[in-house]
């Protein structure tokens, strides 16, 4: 089941190695997505610490492919071999994912609604929960679904509006440009606060 | 009469599909065939329900579903459904009785674990009955709720909601089912009475088991099916059809196999599994498969090995 359980050791390490000092010709992925994968709220730079590797490997690859379209990412995932993603995903995946703060983040009504969405989704408009995807507790359902939970705001934000725009176009069978239609601009920043620090 | 499905859904917190589908003779019937369009999705006034009434149209032949647990019979031309939208998560009530109704919404959305014992597989009420049974056309508890006592033909007598709970129990959720007097038994009643708050009793509301499928253009037909469900289904119930499991718990249900409903449960009628695809399938994409390919993938599904009919038919 989950992909990561079948990453070597071995391959973490070297992906590790390209997470820190970057491969001549990539840029470290650590300059933006944080020295431990944990992204960086300006920027909008995604967590990748926890996220499932297939999830990962899919999406340097649609980067390097262009069925996903990223300025900053291209670049660099073109210059990396097939190996060399495998290794870097297996290293992220391999690394402990978003967990709750210890003390509670209190309830704001933007975050109140937020958590409607995401547990129960919209139904009046067709939306399914969140979670019903991604895991109940947002922690994703290999291979397919990704970890959502303890994701940027400005990241999740982002990519709900290019889904709504089709201007990220890689979900599998368009379910979350189905999904993203059935959202409004209060919502998205509603689920994107929410899940930031879910519950 | 007319016959219902049994299967709950979804969802509890989060998820998905499947579930208990076996229900009564009932309802499926009728929902399938008189409810249509009717369910707007929008908001309809909620408390006193009786709003707007829409004319059902008269059943069409429908092919004969296969065995007991499914028989479905027209409605009767002209009958009228009402529109009703049930009380919002939020208003649910504090106080012993307010706890009663959380925990048959937990047995609902949780089957595997607040009712694990009288399940013999894997899944959740929720998986068929979606938005933890308030989505209409996804056999909402609200509209059951209200069609019963009621005649089934399954066993020929009148039957009370308890029995039609204890069909989803048997044949959906291949289990046994809890006593009547259980506290199990008592919160799904008093979960699916505090949904229908409101609603009238005895009338079809609009929304109730599935919408109404036409037959398909061509016979249903398992290699085209199978076409569709790779393309279509397989993401999430894996090309296996054994479903996605995450901590040992399925957080997409299996279609067939040893953990799926068991072959008396309404979903083993294709004409059932096909409207509630086509209504419902993939999640948040309803009624983006086209009738044939509804009816093709539920054939499709209902063609693989699954837990016998516990009535040896």
């Amino acid at each position: 089941m989950s992909t990561h359980a079948n990453a070597s050791y071995a391959d973490a390490q070297a992906g590790a190695a390209i997470t820190k000092n970057g491969t001549g010709a990539a840029t470290a992925c650590m300059q933006c997505h944080g020295a431990n994968g944990e992204g960086q709220a300006t920027g909008g730079f995604p967590r990748l610490a926890g996220q499932g590797r297939n999830y990962l490997v899919k999406q340097l690859t649609d980067f390097k492919a262009k069925s996903r379209i990223n300025p900053l990412m291209q670049p660099i995932a073109n210059t990396l071999t097939t190996a060399q993603i495998n290794d870097v995903a297996d290293y992220y995946a391999s690394l402990p994912g978003w967990k709750p703060a210890a003390s509670p983040v209190p309830d704001t009504a933007q975050t109140a609604r937020g958590a409607q969405l995401t547990h129960r989704g919209n139904w009046d408009k067709g939306m399914p929960a969140c979670f019903a995807c991604h895991g109940e507790n947002g922690a994703g359902i290999a291979p397919h679904f990704p970890a959502i939970a303890g994701q940027r705001a400005t990241y999740i934000a982002k990519q709900l509006k290019n889904w709504q725009a089709g201007t990220r176009s890689n979900d599998p069978q368009g379910l979350m440009k189905a999904v993203a239609d059935k959202l409004s601009a209060d919502d998205i920043s509603a689920i994107s606060a929410y899940l930031e620090n879910p519950k | 009469m007319l016959r219902w499905i049994n299967r709950l859904t979804q969802n509890g917190k989060f998820h998905p599909m499947w579930i208990v589908l076996a229900t009564s003779a009932i309802a499926v019937v009728a929902a399938m065939i008189a409810v249509p369009a009717i369910y707007e999705g929008a908001k309809e006034p909620k408390k006193p329900s009786p709003v707007a009434v829409k004319q059902i149209p008269a059943a069409a032949n429908l092919p004969e579903p296969d065995s007991g647990q499914h028989d479905l019979k027209p409605a009767p031309a002209g009958v009228q459904a009402v529109h009703f939208t049930p009380p919002a998560e939020s208003e649910m009530p504090s106080g012993e009785f307010g706890d009663t109704v959380k925990l048959g919404r937990n047995i609902f959305v949780h089957t595997q674990t607040y009712a694990k014992g009288f399940v013999g597989n894997g899944l959740n009420c929720v998986n068929c009955h979606l938005d933890a049974g308030r989505k209409a056309d996804a056999t909402p508890l609200w509209a059951a709720y209200v069609k019963f006592p009621a005649y089934r033909d399954k066993n020929k007598k009148v039957n009370s909601y308890e029995d039609r709970l204890a069909g989803c129990f048997r044949f959906s959720m291949n289990g046994t089912a809890p006593d009547y007097n259980s506290k199990e038994m008592i919160a799904l009643t008093t979960y699916s009475y505090w949904l229908a708050k409101g609603a009238p009793t005895g009338v079809e509301l609009a929304g109730r088991g599935y919408p109404k499928l036409e037959n398909p253009p061509l016979a249903p037909d398992t290699t085209r099916g199978a076409t569709v469900y790779q393309a279509n289904c397989a993401l999430c119930h894996g090309a296996d059809g054994l479903g996605t499991k995450v901590n040992g718990q399925y957080a997409f249900p299996p279609l067939w196999g040893s953990d799926s409903f068991n072959a008396g449960a309404g979903m083993h009628s294709v004409k059932n599994a096909a409207a509630f695809i086509k209504a419902n399938m993939p999640l948040g994409k309803g009624n983006s498969l086209s009738l044939q390919e509804a009816w093709d993938v539920a054939q499709f599904v209902d063609t693989h090995d699954r837990p016998a009919d516990p009535r040896g038919k």
